[in-house]
């Protein structure tokens, strides 16, 4: 166990330092800055539209991370090193995701108040959609070191992550979306539904392509 | 030492053959290494031998045959596996934590390979060399019976050269196993010299 948070604390640590911290932070909080721009000082437009621009930036932020999660610590040995130590490659996942969700989920979550302030969003929506991001973040903490794990090595790495991650997260988009609206209850029992099955599956899915990838 | 398990490493490597992208790597290889065992393994580039270590580690399965490891297992091969922005002290003490090692094991293998100076240094700053060395200290401080070096001799000095031979010597001196695989002929005792030909047998 301890060696366990060694390890998330080591991802988190290597988040930190290798600027996995403020790129997401500082792309999602962009977007938020940018959006009023393009549709003018429409209140009520903003209002009704700016919840779900942010679920599209974090989706998209999940992205930047990609490629620092998996490929640096496969051709440094370190994945080697904790295989030869017994441990299990699901086990690496989770550490990882675990990692992700500190590092990464955690940061974006606080930058949602700032953001919904940018984009001037209704006290009321905030909640929600604080709610919905905290319900979908580990699972796109979970997809994205399971799509490092899959594409590690290969050439265009970001360009097939954004392809593999789109068509998985729909799905968590539509239901965080459709929680925006005036009942969210429905969409929200969806929107935890499938978060917790993508986060429960994205361990082993993530592990299988690390052993797949050790040569 | 009393450090590691009370019983006795072994390792028992029998009529193995590997493919590896099509390719067969080695075959028709039995290897037997008892405790206090140095294994010498030589051959041409590309013959196998890192392979070889690979396989024993676990970390490849053998297309026929079977591997058998009775020990803890420490492999220092080509990767650092050491995070590049951590000093070197804190970047061999992630690993010696997780395997256990105490704080005491932990600077004497510093001193083994004459790392104290190098101990506050960031581990991108080192030179070939001085990698070289504080992969061998996370062997060192990896309290594991059965050590795999793969060229562990390359870029080191003369007198890390005659550290490192010192460090095999005592880790075989006190029941451990040491598979090295180097391109020079040993220059310690060792118990077995393994030399491997173009095709991965044992010539």
């Amino acid at each position: 166990m301890r060696a366990f948070i060694a390890l998330v604390a080591r991802e988190v640590r290597l988040a930190w330092t290798g600027g996995g911290l403020w790129l997401p932070v500082v792309f999602y909080l962009t977007v938020a800055t940018l959006f009023p721009f393009v549709t003018g000082p429409d209140k009520a437009l903003l209002a009704r539209t700016g919840g779900g621009i942010l679920w599209i930036a974090a989706l998209l932020a999940t992205l930047l991370p990609i490629e620092r999660l998996i490929l640096p610590d496969r051709q440094s040995g370190v994945l080697d090193q904790l295989a030869l130590r017994g441990w299990s490659d699901e086990l690496v996942a989770t550490a990882k995701i675990m990692g992700q969700i500190i590092a990464f989920a955690l940061p974006l979550l606080l930058a949602t108040v700032v953001g919904s302030a940018l984009i001037g969003l209704p006290e009321a929506q905030l909640g929600t959609l604080l709610l919905g991001l905290a319900m979908a973040l580990p699972a796109l903490s979970g997809l994205s070191v399971m799509i490092a794990a899959l594409t590690a090595g290969l050439s265009g790495a970001s360009a097939l992550g954004g392809l593999l991650l789109v068509p998985i997260t729909i799905p968590l988009l539509i239901f965080g979306a459709g929680s925006l609206s005036e009942d969210p209850g429905n969409a929200l029992q969806l929107l935890a539904a499938t978060s917790l099955a993508i986060t429960a599956l994205s361990p082993f899915a993530a592990g299988a392509a690390l052993r797949a990838g050790r040569v | 030492m009393s450090s590691r398990q009370a019983s006795l490493p072994l390792l028992r490597i029998e009529n193995v053959a590997i493919i590896r992208g099509n390719r067969l790597v080695l075959r028709d290889l039995t290897v037997t290494a008892r405790a206090g065992d140095v294994i010498w393994i030589r051959g041409a580039n590309g013959c196998g031998k890192s392979t070889l270590l690979r396989l024993v580690a676990g970390l490849l399965t053998v297309t026929s045959g079977s591997v058998y490891a009775e020990g803890k297992i420490a492999l220092a091969d080509e990767n650092l596996a050491l995070d590049a922005n951590l000093t070197v002290e804190a970047a061999l003490k992630f690993w010696a934590d997780m395997d256990g090692a105490s704080a005491t094991e932990q600077s004497t293998a510093l001193a083994n390979m004459d790392l104290e100076a190098l101990a506050p240094i960031p581990v991108r700053f080192l030179s070939t060399g001085q990698r070289k060395r504080a992969s061998i200290a996370r062997v060192l401080a990896s309290r594991a019976d059965i050590w795999l070096l793969d060229e562990p001799y390359n870029g080191l000095d003369s007198a890390s050269c005659a550290r490192l031979d010192q460090a095999i010597t005592d880790h075989a001196a006190s029941n451990g196993i040491v598979l090295v695989a180097a391109h020079q002929p040993p220059t310690i005792n060792v118990a077995q010299s393994l030399v491997l030909d173009s095709k991965g047998v044992a010539a």
